[in-house]
């Protein structure tokens, strides 16, 4: 079998790790309405549990233990959107709709199967384009579906779509079972679509303007409407463009969540003046990391929020966060002859995962009970970033972290509200200064950095600006660990020996994606 | 009379091979190339040329 994936490399310890012993009876559920884990089988219809709950994208608690493979079978697109440019395709670059190679449906199923050989933790093969999935017909992407069904039908399948071809591929959609699709909005009103989209193809005619937004508007409504009679799940992603439709995207949430959305992902636009879109090219900026959090916290009590994504690329391979693909290149692929599926490995992982799961399920509530026992509701909350590799665990060194993971954490309980990418640019400077100062302005909205191991050097910088390096809960779990620290956090405040971090903001950095880091 | 692609500008995408009502766009050498004995500029069929309309890099242009 080769090279397959340890999964110490998951957990970060020599062996499979129970989860520590918690007497179930101290778990008092949720306390409230911000529950550490808010995408557990406590608040969910168990039938919707048992479809997103490998799923990364869907479910924040899987992504920390499960793969998505996207494959590039779809370049054609039927709309344009002032974020996006797909002539640009460095290949170092990452962003939805960048991909380095085009793939026929028999090359990406072989891919498939290779990668599913080598990764047990990959659950879902997704379409992501780099076009619209659903565009020239869907033909590729129908066809890739159909013959992955019959060699792999463990695997899920999963679909993106700009929604404007949707409502004609819906029944196509609920035969070959593909029972997750997104669909991205970024308006439901066309005189603020019109700033986004400048123009659609459809019914045979380039629309622009007005007419354009208001088109794909009703077919955006309309599709998901459609999908969600049929109990597909739709997640909503849609792009935060300060000046345009920032506020906007309440209105956006309350829409879908009367449509029945499952999820909403509220994403930063990503703008460059190098990638050659037309925000990147008339100066549009994206929101900074407090702006984009206080717009999720607004939105909260709509539809339940992915905070999650790390929009990655239409051919991206592995973990959220981390991309493989370069190991599965279409060379390598060709060069691999015929190639068996065997489910078995994927089998083991995702019972192992079950097993780990209940435990941790009881675990995080007993260590958020015993926090809102012994905090009082006045401290406010703080921000913790996590070095991690995946399993839920602090199981990453500071100086190899190519993202952090950001845990909020009060008086209420600990949950996952984000991540910061810190690899380099490709046309960015570089040197150890360089890279120290990118994961400040990173994580200078946290109180602390949660990592396995960290050096003298970047201990002392971290400290000078704030942010207190900890390494003593290394290869813990994260939300235990993150509760234990507030706890202890709290005490210290009262003391008066530290002060609280309040009203610091951070860089979102996006562009392209090196997987290295100084 | 009929439409062409300009190569250098093509991205490859297909967009324009799905939407031609004759079949007259195929892949050749790296990008889509209109057979111009097929094209019909889709007059009589659409009020506008289909590969124009849908190209994300505008390059279908009349020969």
């Amino acid at each position: 079998m080769g090279n397959v994936i340890s999964l110490d490399s998951i957990l970060g310890l020599g062996e499979l790790k129970a989860p520590a012993e918690t007497p179930v009876a101290a778990a008092s559920g949720c306390v409230s309405s911000s529950c550490g884990s808010s995408d557990g089988p406590a608040d969910m219809d168990p039938a919707v549990w048992e479809k997103v709950k490998n799923h990364p994208c869907y479910s924040e608690e899987a992504h920390h233990y499960f793969a998505r493979m996207h494959v590039a079978v779809a370049p054609a697109c039927n709309i344009q959107c002032n974020y996006c440019n797909r002539k640009y395709d460095c290949s170092n670059e990452s962003r939805p709709g960048v991909v380095s190679e085009k793939l026929t449906p028999d090359q990406a199923l072989k891919k498939i199967l290779a990668v599913a050989q080598e990764i047990p933790q990959l659950s879902v093969i997704g379409i992501a384009g780099p076009g619209d999935s659903l565009a020239a017909n869907g033909k590729n992407t129908f066809k890739t579906f159909e013959m992955l069904q019959k060699k792999a039908p463990d695997l899920k399948l999963c679909l993106s779509t700009n929604g404007l071809a949707l409502p004609d591929h819906v029944e196509t959609i609920a035969r070959y079972n593909i029972d997750h699709v997104t669909i991205t909005i970024n308006a439901v009103d066309p005189e603020v679509g019109q700033h986004i989209y400048p123009w659609i193809f459809h019914d045979h005619r380039r629309w622009t303007g007005l007419d354009a937004a208001k088109i794909l508007h009703e077919r955006q409504m309309l599709g998901l409407e459609m999908l969600t009679s049929r109990g597909i799940l739709v997640k909503v992603n849609s792009v935060m463009i300060p000046g345009i439709n920032d506020e906007h995207l309440l209105e956006v949430n309350k829409a879908v969540k009367a449509r029945g959305a499952f999820l909403h992902n509220i994403m930063p636009l990503i703008s460059d003046p190098a990638h050659g879109t037309h925000f990147g090219l008339t100066g549009q900026r994206g929101p900074t990391a407090q702006e984009l959090k206080a717009l999720q916290d607004q939105c909260e009590g709509g539809v339940k929020l992915m905070r999650h994504c790390r929009q990655c690329r239409a051919d991206a391979v592995g973990l959220l966060g981390e991309d493989r693909g370069d190991e599965f290149t279409l060379d390598r692929i060709e060069a691999m002859g015929e190639v068996d599926y065997d489910a078995e490995a994927a089998r083991t992982y995702r019972e192992h995962v079950e097993n780990e799961r209940a435990g941790r399920h009881a675990a995080k509530a007993a260590a958020q009970a015993e926090v809102v026992e012994t905090v009082g509701d006045t401290v406010q909350p703080i921000l913790i970033a996590v070095a991690t590799k995946g399993g839920e665990r602090i199981n990453e060194h500071f100086g190899h972290a190519k993202e952090f993971q950001i845990y909020e954490v009060g008086p209420k309980g600990a949950k996952f509200v984000g991540h910061r990418r810190v690899d380099q640019y490709c046309e960015g400077g570089s040197g150890d200064e360089d890279a120290l100062d990118t994961v400040l302005s990173a994580i200078n909205d946290c109180a602390a950095v949660f990592v396995a191991k960290v050096g003298g050097c970047p201990s002392k910088k971290l400290e000078a600006a704030g942010i207190e390096p900890v390494d003593r809960f290394a290869f813990e779990y994260i939300e235990e660990s993150a509760l234990t620290y507030f706890k202890d956090y709290a005490e210290r405040l009262s003391q008066g020996a530290i002060n609280s971090r309040a009203g610091q903001d951070a860089v979102i950095r996006t562009g392209a994606f090196t997987a290295r880091r100084a | 009379m009929a439409y062409k692609i300009k190569a250098s500008d093509c991205t490859a995408c297909g967009a324009c091979e799905a939407e031609c009502p004759n079949g007259a766009i195929s892949f050749k050498k790296g990008a889509y190339a209109i057979n111009p004995s097929i094209c019909t500029e889709c007059k009589g069929q659409f009020d506008s040329a289909q590969c124009a309309s849908v190209c994300p890099a505008d390059c279908c242009v009349p020969a």
